[in-house]
């Protein structure tokens, strides 16, 4: 380059960069109206459709079974846009994978809400991932409906978490259910309490030290992601317990009564619902036991859990023949699964509330809507929703089953009760004979 | 004219005017994309700082670190147990004792790196980064446990967003502010890292990375060049992990497994081990490829698992593909061809060359490929 170019070349990039500071200034600050335009368009929202998004392990240690949750929410949507969506508008459900990484579902979530913009996110799966992204999605004042985990946070406090709603019933309630149940069958039982160290068993440990405080002689807890859990069988069975309540996910569960087989500890267990899927933990056990334990569903026969939905083991429940009839008609790969009924039946609430939310679908409708009337749904859920403006919790209770060959057999009828020192009553409402629509489609 | 010629000859001047085009590069990218690129350049502006540091330990020292997630990780927890308190403290004040938290933490663990070499340096960051997340389970109380730590970005302070009002005409986002004092903060570490690895400094390391003997009789003291080195990657690991917990938004122990620290040493390799420029490229590519590539996937009518299974695919690819056809990195094979275009007839020799440390150069030496 000679000189004259060079100067040239400089005096130019002068010019651009004055140019560019004058053109981008505006000067000062005018305190102008921030005119929302009235909700006549509503973000995620068209006439033909309405777009909804969630993050799911789909990938890595947490995604058996749990990615087939989104694929049983996406099966019931394709049934419902063939049957002419909602109020004309077809569901569009955009599923990311996280991994179970917080980071990721931050970043993730982050894409949902400002590239996808989608409307409200749906489902989206666990405690420490769903911590991540709770408070920013109340900020951008996003709903943030039907929380896969059932930890209190998501909706216990509507006040700090007014867009944040939970769905499966709470994990204290479930330890009250349990806790009260053995007080009264089991008052001689030694408990023991096989804990996941985070939300999840804190929870449960509230709801069952309510009833059976003196019952308990040993708890142990486990870290997600670390895989040895040899000395807290070990402790448990030095404390003499007979009696186990074990709030874990499926792996642990396969990992804790391995670890017990190999320990010769043999008392009564009782699994929390999340980590009591026959199929899934002994598939577990089979691949853990490298094939020494076969992976058949009797083998968590005589294991007691709870249920709050009805699942594959009831194949005569007309809500679990619509389910069928839904998941054959969508084409997809693999059997029906507890999971997929699982997403299915958030995915049926989704659009209970989209229907009571009306034509005019706005974010402050669709949440006023399940305050206001998700008390009432319908559904597959043994007992009522709770949903007011005073909480955000979900389905109120459930029934204790006992496994035989991976069928649930009831020990108890269907329990409600809510968080707090409310009492446990045996469900008057008649919601658990609640049928489905002829049409597959909430009326 | 010749002032202007002069100051581009200086390394200081050189790069200050560079710094500042960056910065002014930085403000218009930011303001003509959307919230979620945004988001996304936040994403690749912390990855890109601890890089930035992990590629000066590496490419300029010779020290390999596989525990720079858990230094992340010190500067991720002080940044929120800082800004979670009440009164708040000011973000820059926050990232500033991140930093220097870090800085202290490097001392004791480049203080014991010192004694080690090659792969028992490597076991020893490793068993760092594998450890450091228990220390969160263990003081649960305070750090959170599994459930780590929530952060809440502060409100902007109302003479930034005056500010921003003033020069670009529209209302600054959160994002948008978290995104600017993430870029800002890679400028700074960048522009002090280039210094340093220029000044007397960064020739020690250099020294002593070739050739320890000459090194000390040369009279360079080894410890002190190595230990210098890790703090001041220490630090800008530090100030990663604090930009990582504003723009996360929570700080738990599962952020930080081995793949973040893997995730860094596989930016720098990408990239170019001892380039700056390189350890950005890297950092762009970790961040935008797997969305890029789940995109194309979801669109080419891939399911979502399958779609979510093609990323890490691809990703392991690419890498295997650059260690076999660019083993210096992108910007190091980008840079050594420049070079042969420009100067057929010299063999080039990067060691020796004048602009070797300055951002946009590559400092590995052809021999620094086998290290």
């Amino acid at each position: 380059m000679n000189t004259r170019t060079r100067k040239l070349a400089v005096l130019t990039s002068v010019l651009a960069l004055t140019a560019l500071a004058g053109a981008c200034g505006a000067g000062g600050k005018d305190d102008d109206d921030k005119g929302g335009g009235g909700g006549a368009t509503e973000v995620g929202v068209t006439d033909a459709a309405v777009t909804i998004g969630g993050t799911f392990p789909l990938t890595g240690v947490a995604a058996p079974g749990y990615s087939e949750i989104p694929t049983g929410a996406q099966a019931y949507f394709d049934y419902v846009n063939a049957n002419g969506g909602v109020h004309g508008r077809s569901i569009e459900f955009l599923v990311k994978d996280d991994g179970y990484d917080p980071t990721k579902t931050s970043s993730l979530t982050d894409e949902l809400v400002l590239k996808d913009k989608v409307f409200a996110t749906l489902g989206s799966l666990g405690t420490p991932t769903h911590n991540a992204v709770v408070d920013s999605l109340n900020d951008q004042e996003v709903p943030d409906l039907f929380v896969s985990s059932g930890a209190l946070a998501w909706g216990d406090d509507p006040g700090a978490h007014p867009w944040t709603f939970g769905w499966q019933p709470d994990y204290e309630i479930e330890g009250k259910i349990i806790g009260q149940w053995v007080s009264e069958n089991m008052p001689d039982a030694k408990v023991g309490l096989f804990l996941q160290d985070d939300d999840f068993g804190e929870d449960a440990e509230k709801g069952v030290r309510e009833y059976i405080d003196a019952q308990v002689v040993e708890a142990q807890r486990y870290t997600s992601g670390n895989t040895d859990v040899g000395p807290q069988i070990a402790a448990l069975q030095a404390s003499g317990a007979d009696l186990v309540l074990s709030f874990t996910t499926p792996s642990y569960t396969a990992l804790g009564q391995l670890v017990s087989l190999k320990l010769g500890f043999k008392p009564q267990w009782y699994v929390s619902n999340v980590g009591s899927d026959p199929t899934l933990v002994g598939g577990l056990l089979e691949r853990f036991s490298e094939g020494a334990v076969p992976g058949t569903a009797s083998s968590l026969n005589g294991v007691m859990t709870t249920r709050y939905i009805p699942g594959v083991d009831q194949p005569d429940n007309p809500w679990v023949q619509l389910w069928q009839k839904v998941w054959d008609e969508s084409g997809q790969d693999g059997e029906l699964t507890n999971y997929r009924i699982y997403g299915m039946s958030f995915a049926y609430t989704f659009v209970q509330a989209l229907e009571a939310a009306g034509e005019d679908l706005t974010r402050d409708g669709l949440v006023e809507a399940i305050e206001d009337d998700g008390g009432d749904f319908a559904g597959p859920q043994l007992a009522p929703y709770r949903y007011s403006s005073d909480s955000h919790l979900g389905i109120s209770g459930m029934q204790v089953v006992e496994l035989q060959d991976g069928v649930g057999q009831p020990v108890t009828d269907v329990l409600t009760t809510d968080i707090g020192d409310s009492e446990i009553a045996t469900d008057d409402s008649g919601q658990a004979d609640d049928a489905p629509p002829e049409s597959g489609l909430p009326e | 004219m010749r002032r202007l010629a002069a100051v581009w000859h200086s390394t200081l001047g050189r790069h200050l005017l560079v710094t500042a085009a960056a910065v002014l590069v930085v403000v218009l990218v930011v303001e003509s994309v959307d919230d979620f690129r945004a988001v996304q350049l936040t994403q690749m502006a912390y990855l890109g700082i601890a890089a930035g540091g992990l590629t000066v330990l590496t490419g300029l020292n010779g020290q390999i670190s596989l525990g720079h997630g858990a230094l992340m990780a010190v500067g991720a927890y002080t940044t929120a147990l800082l800004v979670s308190d009440d009164p708040v403290l000011p973000l820059p004040v926050a990232l500033l004792t991140a930093t220097a938290v870090t800085s202290a933490v490097g001392v004791v663990i480049g203080a014991a790196a010192a004694r080690l070499r090659g792969p028992y340096l490597a076991g020893a960051t490793l068993a760092l980064a594998v450890a450091l997340p228990g220390v969160a389970l263990h003081f649960g109380e305070t750090l959170g446990g599994e459930q780590g730590l929530r952060l809440r970005v502060p409100e902007t302070p109302g003479w930034v967003l005056d500010a921003a009002y003033f020069v670009t005409a529209h209302d600054l986002t959160r994002s948008k502010y978290v995104a600017y004092l993430a870029w800002f903060t890679l400028v700074v570490v960048y522009l002090l890292l280039a210094n340093l690895a220029r000044s007397r400094v960064g020739r020690r390391w250099r020294a002593v990375r070739d050739d320890e003997v000459a090194a000390e009789l040369a009279g360079i003291h080894l410890g002190r060049a190595r230990v210098s080195a890790f703090v001041v990657s220490a630090a800008a690991a530090g100030a990663g992990g604090a930009v990582m917990a504003l723009a996360v938004r929570l700080t738990a122990p599962t952020g930080f497994t081995l793949t973040l620290s893997l995730t860094l040493l596989t930016a720098v390799v990408l990239g170019g081990l001892g380039s700056l420029t390189g350890a950005l490229a890297g950092a762009a590519l970790l961040t935008f490829l797997p969305s890029v590539i789940t995109d194309a996937g979801t669109s080419a009518g891939l399911d979502d698992i399958r779609a979510a299974e093609l990323a890490p695919l691809v990703y392991g690819v690419v890498m295997v593909a650059v260690v076999l056809l660019a083993p210096r990195g992108l910007v190091g094979t980008l840079h050594a061809g420049w070079r042969r275009l420009r100067n057929p007839a010299v063999t080039p020799d990067p060691t020796t060359s004048a602009d070797a440390a300055s951002p946009g150069a590559t400092v590995a030496t052809s021999k620094g490929d086998t290290r």
